[in-house]
């Protein structure tokens, strides 16, 4: 395993810098559809965060913040996510991600359509968070594990 | 577009490229190449292409130094044989 900094000033100054690079993660995720970015680069960024704990306050504390064994099931969560979505818009008549027929009720399409494609970019930012994080973990331990 | 600043990120992206080749510790190798991917992202924002320059910034110069670090981590410094 990696072993952690002995630097105080890296571990504080780490642990002070990480809920603001989730916080910015959240935001480019939420504004994926309006502006740069969307899921894939705030999933990378919600992954980032948790290496730099990995990185420096060493395995233990970091996994209270998210454990080594969820890698690979969220990974597939956020998988689960983006079919769920599509299916979800070919119960409700349409064709696969076609946001406009999502079976929610009272909204009109041009909203839907922002609503659905928010839900798509959770579910990758999900899946690609865990699945960084998965493939450090692989990799610093050296041997797969789940 | 600005044709100096296009100037010095191209100077920096070569000899940052060069640099990471040349240079012997496995580290400094790694962080000369997350340094690569950084001005590589400053590129791709200049030309207008923010998205892309966005994923670069974060994939490239974060995510990837990340991951040859913790394979850094089983390597040794010299060599058996």
């Amino acid at each position: 395993m990696v072993q952690k900094s002995n630097s105080i000033i890296v571990a504080l100054v780490s642990r002070f810098m990480v809920p603001f690079i989730q916080l910015f993660a959240m935001y480019v995720i939420a504004h994926g559809h309006y502006s740069p970015g969307g899921g894939f680069q705030g999933g990378a960024l919600l992954g980032a965060s948790i290496l730099l704990l990995r990185l420096t306050v060493g395995e233990q504390p970091s996994n209270l913040v998210f454990h080594t064994r969820y890698g690979t099931q969220m990974s597939g969560f956020g998988v689960f996510i983006y079919a769920a979505v599509g299916v979800a818009a070919m119960i409700g008549g349409g064709l696969y991600l076609d946001y406009a027929n999502l079976p929610i009720a009272g909204i009109e399409p041009a909203k839907l359509r922002s609503l659905g494609i928010l839900f798509v970019e959770i579910g990758v930012g999900i899946g690609v968070m865990a699945t960084m994080i998965a493939i450090f973990d692989d990799l610093a331990r050296g041997h797969f594990h789940d | 577009m600005i044709w100096q600043i296009e100037l010095i990120i191209y100077i920096l992206l070569v000899a940052s490229a060069v640099l990471a080749l040349r240079v012997k510790d496995l580290l400094a190798s790694v962080v000369v190449l997350s340094v690569y991917s950084f001005g590589s992202a400053f590129l791709f924002a200049v030309l207008g292409a923010v998205d892309v320059g966005f994923t670069e910034a974060v994939v490239g110069a974060g995510i990837t130094g990340v991951l040859f670090l913790a394979a850094l981590y089983h390597t040794t410094r010299k060599s058996k044989d």
